[in-house]
């Protein structure tokens, strides 16, 4: 691969992720009431569909405020790293067998999942930085949440790996050919899936934010295109969670009949889909509850997979 | 891969000096964590991908998490700030930038004449990784899972809640 085209695909794939989570905004506001059975944002141009143009012109002319008793140069950057992290985490994405910036990366998982981590940054320092008592809660929520969960993270994927015997995202997708991950590793979904969300501190987990509580969490002090940028990256996060879910237990872009990069959008765009559901389905745990189901009940269930897993792969494989 | 190689580790020396004179201990993290990513960077360029991977996960990302908690929990204001200025005076910081220098020279020295020649860089995948984990180093593994396990339970025994009957 030249130089040339490798810059191209970088290119491209940043224009429609980002795209796509603007995107996701109107889409989610309008299943959001289609659940909730009310009409949803259905003004702006064809059914609504430039409400997210018109959002992103209004966040673009408010005034890009930075309170006096900030931390001036952490504020800037929180919101900045926050965006880069995600967008690096796609990197070893596959899109299909020969579309993907890194996707033969030899260590892919462990690079997501470094990004994920670093992730965390910017929600803690974004609390930190505004130098307020409610961001300052949710930036330390953020952080116990957030390294919590990650624990599980890694840990559902390991079983994963075991079964196909790399980290590298397009073996994963090629090992997949007979069967998906999903019936062998079931547990491991589930347990990545609920880590997945609160990684991403979405509702039902979006305890960081907790508006009835902390105002607007770590991003009270936030306006105009700071603020956009952290509501972008959280959509670009479920963007990225979504595509990983695809990858490594649906198949990636494996399918019949329809082209491979059909099948990736498509399951991609149904787990999208369904975390948009379980915001509108679920109420918000208590704090010390969502510590609690993380440490008691994720942590065993993961370890007895791996376990479970690692019997099974020794039990069946030919050379015993 | 060379010129890779010495801009990482030129950001690494760089950021680490600014760890120490930084008087804001937010930033002084924030410059360890730039440490600890080009650390990563030159594993990586010698060819240790996932010594590079974890580096980043274990240390940038959980580790100095939980410094950056801490320190977010003490508080520290302006006269923090004042009083941690007050104290990096040369006479603290002339010894260890003395030494620190000599070590710098002795390895610009190698570096230029060639001696010491740097590990053959060749790439270490995940899978030599674990032959090597769990072949020649399986004692240090399980010491280091032992030792893991015992701090483990003595933060959970100093972390119990007494109060409630526990």
């Amino acid at each position: 691969m030249t130089l040339g085209f490798g810059i191209l695909e970088i290119v491209v794939s940043l224009a429609a992720m980002l795209s796509a989570a603007a995107g996701l905004t109107w889409v989610e506001r309008r299943l959001l009431g289609f659940w909730q059975d009310r009409a949803g944002p259905n003004r702006v141009g064809p059914f609504g569909t430039l409400q997210a143009v018109a959002d992103g012109v209004k966040l673009l002319f408010k005034q890009d405020w930075i309170p006096p008793f900030a931390d001036r140069g952490v504020f800037i950057l929180a919101p900045a790293a926050g965006m880069a992290t995600v967008l690096l985490g796609f990197a070893v994405i596959p899109v299909t067998a020969g579309w993907s910036v890194a996707g033969h990366l030899n260590v892919g998982i462990l690079f997501f999942l470094a990004m994920t981590s670093l992730g965390v940054y910017s929600v803690v320092l974004g609390g930190w930085a505004s130098n307020n008592k409610f961001a300052l809660l949710g930036g330390m929520r953020a952080a116990a949440q957030m390294v919590s969960y990650e624990v599980f993270m890694g840990l559902s994927l390991l079983g994963t790996v075991m079964l196909a015997h790399s980290f590298s995202l397009v073996d994963i997708v090629m090992a997949q050919g007979r069967m998906w991950f999903i019936v062998p590793q079931f547990l491991g979904f589930v347990t990545f899936l609920l880590a997945g969300i609160a990684e991403t501190h979405r509702l039902p987990f979006d305890l960081p934010e907790g508006e009835n509580e902390l105002g607007a969490g770590f991003h009270t002090e936030y306006s105009g295109m700071k603020f956009g940028m952290f509501f972008i990256a959280e959509y670009a996060g479920i963007v990225l969670i979504a595509s990983m879910i695809t990858t490594l237990f649906l198949g990636g872009w494996l399918g019949p009949v329809l082209p491979p990069v059909v099948w990736f959008l498509l399951k991609t765009g149904l787990t999208i889909c369904f975390f948009i559901l379980l915001r509108a389905a679920l109420p918000r745990p208590r704090y010390d509850q969502l510590m609690m189901f993380g440490w008691k009940v994720l942590l065993p269930v993961c370890l007895l997979n791996v376990a479970v897993t690692g019997a099974a792969i020794l039990l069946f494989s030919p050379t015993g | 891969m060379n010129a890779l190689f010495t801009l990482a580790a030129i950001v690494a020396v760089i950021s680490t000096t600014m760890v120490v004179t930084r008087t804001v201990a937010v930033h002084a993290l924030l410059y360890l964590v730039v440490s600890l990513l080009a650390v990563a960077t030159v594993f990586f360029t010698l060819g240790a991908a996932f010594a590079a991977a974890l580096e980043v996960i274990i240390y940038a990302g959980a580790i100095m998490i939980l410094f950056v908690f801490v320190v977010m929990m003490l508080n520290l204001d302006r006269d923090d700030a004042d009083r941690e200025n007050t104290w990096l005076t040369p006479r603290v910081w002339a010894g260890p930038a003395l030494l620190s220098a000599v070590l710098a020279g002795e390895l610009l020295y190698a570096g230029i004449a060639g001696h010491g020649t740097i590990v053959a860089a060749r790439e270490v995948g995940p899978v030599q990784v674990g032959l090597a984990l769990f072949g020649p180093y399986l004692l240090a593994v399980e010491l280091a899972s032992l030792l893991l396990l015992a701090g483990l339970i003595s933060a959970y025994h100093l972390g119990r809640d007494s109060g409630r009957g526990g």
